[in-house]
């Protein structure tokens, strides 16, 4: 089985120890992983900013470079589900790019979906001593059913206890470029994540995308909240130390 | 009502730094969101219905010329008059002419968001007609000199103790703080309204075109006095407003009111079919139907046609985390939140409401619990490329996005850029490695936020390090 690995912008520039968890989880399961070099971004900061002309740039570049995968796996809900769900309409107007969008989206994984329901894992790596809490990030749940898979691989993690919060599925206020344009509607935004998160006295905090990732931790330091660690399922699954963690 | 979505900014600072509002929505979220999970449990196929009410409000979007007619031609034959305005200003120049034929000195009004729209009330007020709000919410919002921030429950930015304050100020006597003895005493104040009043006001929550009725969904009884007392009813709705017959109507309630406020069925729905008959009890001696247009057709005919199959349940708005947070007025007009978003510069022009179709998350919490389906966040994005192509977002910000794309389509320049960035972050994070501030567009990040910096190199570099080995 290939599987082509699409570690994602955010992963490659900000945590690269998500991606290198990814490649772990997968190869420890046997799978050939193919690690296409030029790949950047999904295009999703365009899109979503109503730069269509930029995006389909980077979609185009992206169906180009999974061609010899049977499968494609991302660990973020938000860029595969920018992939699965948006790139039909992204591309419509693209027809020569049509066959190559639906094969692309029949490949397209979100981590924990394709560990959990491909490769059906019974065990993982990683071991971990306390409570976490899952937040369920918007684009996974909402656009990739993303909701049990997670938890059920949390399950297998010797030593994890899960504590949910009373809203999980409620946004943590990023949403991309929005969290820099209106900073103080996105920071009031996740001090309710973040109270959410205290509330439950989980030790660490698991969720499956990175910029949600930066923003609830970023805003839980600022708030002086130095002891809930923050970090990404993979992580958790693989065993693996964050990066400067 | 005027329009203020350029301010936003201005308006969001307002709201974020008001302890009251903070309180008012924090009960918003305990009781509509959790609300309405209970209530819509109740349907053991609820999904299927919302699939099918999509339809059923897409097929009459389809029919509306149709459809429009067939409402005319049954409501005219019950003895009801029908007008059609193109504008808001047409549509306050109609109910005006029928006030002063009819000879009306005072107006009572039932909620309606298309009187919001035109302006309705200070119109006729100016041209000598007076007019009472009936609507609870309503009825704060007007005594005192405030604007609706949601389309069903209008004061919900208000608390209890400011509505205390504020009908001990307006009413005079004692301070009641019992939210029955509140309600109570608005209803004395307004009861006289609806006994001298020789004009009833209402919208419409739909049109029913096989039997030429218009109906409303209200609570309060406000809206059924509104209806029967007065000699003469003006029910004004927009033309998306029409479905083809009663099952429909019947259809659409049960998600209308679920999501709307987690109830089965409201306290009153009223049905007007033509005035006084012969053998009636009561009712209006005229009965005028005004059809409005007001950019509806506008919207009808480009790609923001789904708003269009919108029911006014407010569940977009009580689910939308921004919402939650800064509540309806800093959206500048009639329609708060994700539907306002969409509505606001579909209506009142892309150019007066740039911020609106940006400042949401697009975490699609609204599109999920749409009784209609409309994919807002969708929506949202097509609005944000017309910004783009019509160069109406700063300069900055789409050099920034096109500068990315440019080097993100260029593995090797975005190569060798990140890794000079990456160090770069990882500097700026010092030894706790968290980015304290950035400067430009990065401080808004900053300003209430550190930022996890980076861990110093690439992934693509310590791959091909990997690899190497």
């Amino acid at each position: 089985m290939r599987v082509g690995l699409f570690v994602t912008c955010l992963v490659d520039l900000m945590r690269p120890s998500i991606g290198f968890a990814a490649l772990q989880l997968l190869e420890d399961a046997g799978c050939e992983v193919i690690v296409p070099t030029t790949q950047t971004c999904c295009g999703q900061p365009g899109y979503n900013s109503g730069d269509r002309a930029a995006a389909q740039v980077l979609a185009r570049k992206v169906l180009g470079e999974f061609k010899e995968c049977d499968y494609v796996v991302i660990p973020s809900g938000s860029c595969s589900g920018m992939i699965k769900t948006h790139y039909p309409e992204l591309l419509s107007d693209v027809p020569q790019a049509r066959a190559e969008v639906e094969w692309l989206i029949a490949r397209t994984w979100e981590l924990t979906d394709f560990l959990a329901n491909v490769l059906k894992l019974e065990r993982v790596p990683g071991t971990f001593s306390g409570t976490v809490t899952y937040h369920d990030a918007c684009s996974g749940l909402r656009e990739m059913g993303v909701k049990s898979q997670p938890r059920a691989l949390l399950d297998k993690v010797p030593g994890l206890q899960l504590k949910e919060m009373s809203t999980p599925e409620q946004c943590c206020g990023f949403g991309g470029t929005f969290s820099v344009k209106y900073g103080d509607i996105s920071a009031r935004i996740c001090d309710q994540k973040c109270d959410d998160v205290v509330a439950t006295g989980a030790d660490a905090l698991v969720l499956g995308d990175l910029g949600c990732m930066l923003n609830i931790e970023g805003r839980l330091r600022r708030r002086g909240d130095m002891r809930t660690r923050v970090l990404h399922v993979a992580e958790v699954l693989a065993g693996s130390k964050p990066d400067g963690g | 009502m005027e329009l203020r979505s350029r301010n936003f900014k201005a308006g969001v600072t307002r709201s974020l730094a008001n302890p009251h509002l903070r309180n008012a929505l924090s009960n918003l979220r305990a009781r509509m969101v959790s609300g309405r999970v209970a209530s819509v449990a109740e349907l053991d196929n609820f999904e299927q219905i919302r699939e099918t009410a999509k339809q059923v409000r897409d097929d009459a979007l389809r029919h509306l010329d149709f459809l429009l007619e067939e409402f005319e031609r049954n409501a005219v034959a019950r003895g009801a008059r029908v007008h059609w305005a193109e504008t808001p200003q047409d549509m306050n120049r109609i109910v005006l002419e029928i006030a002063q034929a009819a000879k009306v000195r005072k107006a009572i009004k039932s909620k309606s968001m298309l009187g919001e729209e035109s302006g309705l009330n200070k119109y006729l007020q100016d041209a000598g007609v007076e007019v009472r709000e009936t609507d609870l919410g309503e009825y704060i919002i007007e005594q005192s000199g405030d604007v609706p921030s949601h389309i069903i429950a209008p004061a919900i930015h208000r608390t209890k103790d400011e509505v205390s304050d504020l009908f001990q100020q307006r009413h005079g006597g004692p301070r009641k703080t019992d939210i029955a003895e509140l309600t109570r005493e608005a209803r004395e104040k307004l009861r006289p309204h609806f006994l001298t009043a020789d004009m009833g006001i209402t919208g419409a929550n739909f049109l029913i075109a096989e039997t030429g009725t218009t109906m409303i969904v209200t609570n309060e009884g406000n809206g059924r006095m509104s209806t029967t007392m007065p000699r003469v009813h003006v029910a004004v709705a927009g033309i998306e407003k029409v479905l083809p017959t009663l099952e429909d109507v019947s259809f659409i309630l049960r998600l209308l009111t679920r999501s709307a406020t987690a109830q089965s069925i409201s306290n009153y729905l009223s049905f007007t079919t033509g005035p006084k008959q012969p053998g009636d009890s009561d009712g209006p001696e005229e009965f005028h139907v005004v059809i409005v247009d007001s950019g509806r057709t506008r919207v009808l005919g480009s790609e923001l046609r789904d708003a269009l199959r919108c029911i006014r349940c407010g569940a977009c708005m009580n689910h939308c985390p921004v919402y939650q947070n800064i509540g309806g007025h800093p959206y500048g007009w009639v329609y708060p939140g994700p539907i306002g978003s969409v509505l606001t510069p579909a209506y009142a022009g892309l150019e007066n409401a740039p911020d609106l179709p940006n400042a949401a998350t697009l975490c699609n919490q609204c599109g999920v619990v749409c009784p209609v389906k409309i994919p807002l966040p969708d929506l949202m994005r097509k609005l944000r490329e017309r910004q783009f192509e019509r160069k109406l977002r700063p300069w900055g910000e789409r050099t920034g996005l096109r500068l990315w794309a440019w080097a993100a389509a260029r593995p090797a320049v975005y190569a060798a850029l990140t890794r000079i960035g990456v160090r770069l972050g990882r500097m700026l994070g010092g030894r706790d490695r968290l980015i304290r501030s950035l400067p430009g567009a990065g401080g808004g990040w900053t300003a209430e936020r550190d930022l996890p910096a980076p861990s110093g190199k690439t992934f693509r570099e310590l791959y091909a390090a990997r690899k190497r080995d």
